[in-house]
């Protein structure tokens, strides 16, 4: 298992191939993601993103190459095996998907009363936490279609922290969120890795975002259907000669490391 | 030591503090210990107004161990107890400091109230009112509509109509098919057991023949569209509603009352009379298997007696019927779609309600065309 100082490998891409039948939309992915890293997966609209992140969350099948978890195939291994690991996944999809027919508690007790044996009492009090965790104390007798587009998304959040996941997904976090819940919404992802040294997988082109929370990364571009960068997107953004990846982190120019600092203090 | 099941022990380093050692592992799973040990502790000595924590023992953690926590805290709060955080792991005391970080917000908190009996039958007859208010309104409005459509106003799209009409009328054939033709099968088979005690098996042609001609034809055909297309209308408004498309319409000026429900209402109007018509020879053809085959009818002799027993009139009534049901179709499909709210279940409970007013409202109205009918003598 591959190490880098002290970190662990947790998530390993081996030669992936992404494709809809004949389609191929990525080929040759190889990266790795280590326990505790907020990794990024980045690039223009319509190159994959999102895709790829359905492939690590086991919603759709690879093409080609491997996806290890903790050293396991996850597409090789046994079906038992395979559910024990997506039971370590969080994902906090788009628009939230919540259960628009459940109360915001029962949408986080869900997972709970399927696979722990805790009292409904102790399932009631999970989901309670959870929901303060993300800042809505309070909200747990209301339906989805009741809170806001951002209070669904942390709601999103809550349920998808309700197992304690080894592993959060992110898909574009801050889609449709004002700068402010955006950034407490960054914020809240690293203090949720500091706490619980959960690995995070973000799919974003949030610049703001990938700056402040990313400390790995993989650029992938439509045209070359393939990862042109990756590693940590501050350094990248200083240091990559590519145009494409340079043109995409500085917004075509006009940001720069000056701005990048001026927005950090 | 490391130790496997979660264990809570108690120390009391001085009178006015409680250290509570938190030993093993305090995941979802083990054995937990009750919250209630704890707060035995502080009730048992009222001088107690710290309470720290040791972890060292402390192999593993998950959220269970916060919200036990929580409840220790929340405890302290009531009791004036302050309770030392310190001694857990930094991981907990981020998520204790997250968990506390946004104050409740003043009345999200719902409480549960018990509503009188009374108010509750108000509520309904109130609702049962809104409801009908709002059916005679879109009806208004669908009326308005055609109104619009005749001097040629209207807007939507000529191709929308041609989808609409092709969904309920061509594709509709086969379920239409097997239904009336069965239908058909059965009446006679009833019939044939009764009819056969006088010999008089031949009415069995009249029976089938006026049966499904004046009332079944049209009514199986309704049913059908109901349960196929007017279900089908409301999934597909309530989506739109659900995704803001109907939203889209109206600040472009388009009203959904002519783009969305007009083609739908003139397709199933046109369309289902035609049904009938085809359902009506069906439910006829099931008839005379069963007189052919089982009953050893001649085919010549069946023929020529339904033709006779058949007055033109009879279908006349079951065609007007089925252009009535068609637009009640149309009418309780496009106007569930339309109320619907913008969420999943409420596209289900849409469709429900939309088959089932469809397929009450049908009924309803074949009472009151047979009555009518009954009256002027057709």
């Amino acid at each position: 298992m591959p190490t880098n100082g002290s970190k662990k490998a947790h998530i390993v891409v081996e030669d992936l191939t992404m494709a809809f039948g004949d389609f191929v939309l990525q080929r040759d992915l190889n990266f790795t993601i280590y326990t505790g890293d907020v990794f990024v997966i980045m690039g223009g609209s319509g190159c994959g993103k999102s895709t790829l992140l359905k492939h690590l969350i086991g919603l759709n099948n690879p093409a080609k190459g491997s996806i290890f978890f903790n050293g396991v195939d996850y597409w090789r291994a046994e079906p038992w095996q395979r559910d024990e690991i997506t039971r370590g996944f969080g994902v906090l999809y788009q628009s939230g998907a919540l259960w628009s027919s459940m109360t915001l508690a029962e949408n986080i007790a869900l997972p709970l009363e399927e696979y722990t044996d805790l009292s409904p009492q102790d399932i009631g009090e999970i989901a309670s936490l959870k929901l303060a965790l993300v800042g809505l104390k309070g909200f747990e007798d209301y339906y989805p279609a009741q809170i806001s587009g951002g209070m669904m998304k942390r709601a999103g959040l809550a349920r998808a922290m309700a197992m304690d996941p080894e592993i959060l997904f992110f898909d574009e976090p801050s889609a449709g969120l004002d700068p402010i819940s955006s950034r407490l919404l960054d914020d809240l992802i690293i203090q949720i890795r500091d706490s619980l040294g959960t690995t995070i997988v973000v799919v974003t082109h949030e610049l703001a975002s990938i700056y402040s929370i990313g400390n790995n990364s993989v650029f992938l571009d439509g045209t070359a259907k393939t990862m042109i960068a990756s590693g940590d997107p501050k350094l990248l953004m200083k240091e990559c000669t590519n145009p494409v990846v340079h043109s995409f982190l500085t917004r075509g120019g006009e940001f720069n490391e000056k701005t990048f600092e001026s927005n950090m203090c | 030591m490391q130790v496997n099941e979660s264990i809570l022990s108690f120390v009391r380093p001085d009178k006015v503090t409680l250290l509570i050692v938190l030993q093993g592992k305090w995941r979802a799973g083990e054995k937990l210990p009750p919250v209630a040990e704890v707060f035995r502790q502080i009730e048992q000595a009222p001088a107690t107004k710290n309470v720290a924590f040791e972890c060292s023992g402390l192999a593993g953690w998950s959220s269970v161990l916060i919200t036990f926590l929580i409840n220790i805290i929340d405890y302290g709060q009531q009791r004036d107890v302050s309770v030392d955080r310190e001694g857990l792991p930094p991981g907990v005391q981020g998520l204790l400091k997250l968990a506390y970080a946004v104050p409740e917000r003043a009345g999200a908190r719902r409480e549960k109230v018990r509503t009188p009996i009374l108010e509750q039958i108000g509520q309904e007859v109130y609702d049962f009112w809104q409801g009908t208010q709002e059916v005679f309104a879109f009806i208004g409005e669908a009326t308005v509509a055609f109104g619009r459509l005749l001097r040629g106003q209207a807007r939507f799209r000529r191709r929308d109509l041609f989808v609409a009409i092709q969904e309920c009328g061509i594709q509709a054939l086969p379920i239409v098919s097997l239904i009336s033709l069965l239908v058909g099968l059965i009446l006679a088979f009833v019939g044939s057991i009764q009819l056969s005690m006088f010999g008089a098996q031949i009415y069995i042609a009249n029976l089938v023949g006026i049966g499904v001609f004046r009332e079944m034809g049209a009514i199986m055909t309704g049913v059908i569209m109901a349960g196929r297309t007017g279900a089908a209308f409301a999934a597909q408004l309530g989506t739109m509603q659900t995704n803001e498309e109907i939203d889209a319409l109206k600040t472009m000026g388009i009203p959904p009352m002519e783009f969305l429900v007009l083609p739908r209402m003139i397709a199933l109007a046109v369309m289902m009379p035609l049904l009938c018509l085809y359902a009506d020879f069906m439910g006829v053809l099931g008839g005379l298997i069963v007189g052919v085959t089982v009953l050893d009818l001649n085919f010549m002799a069946y023929y020529n007696q339904t033709t006779d027993a058949i007055r033109l009139n009879d279908m006349w009534v079951g065609l007007f019927m089925s252009a009535v049901f068609g637009i009640l179709i149309a009418v309780t499909g496009c106007l569930r779609g339309l109320q619907c709210e913008r969420s999943a279940s409420a596209v289900g409970k849409a469709t429900t309600s939309a088959v089932v007013t469809g397929i009450v409202s049908i009924v309803i109205a074949t009472a009151i065309i047979t009555v009518l009918c009954n009256i002027l003598g057709i």
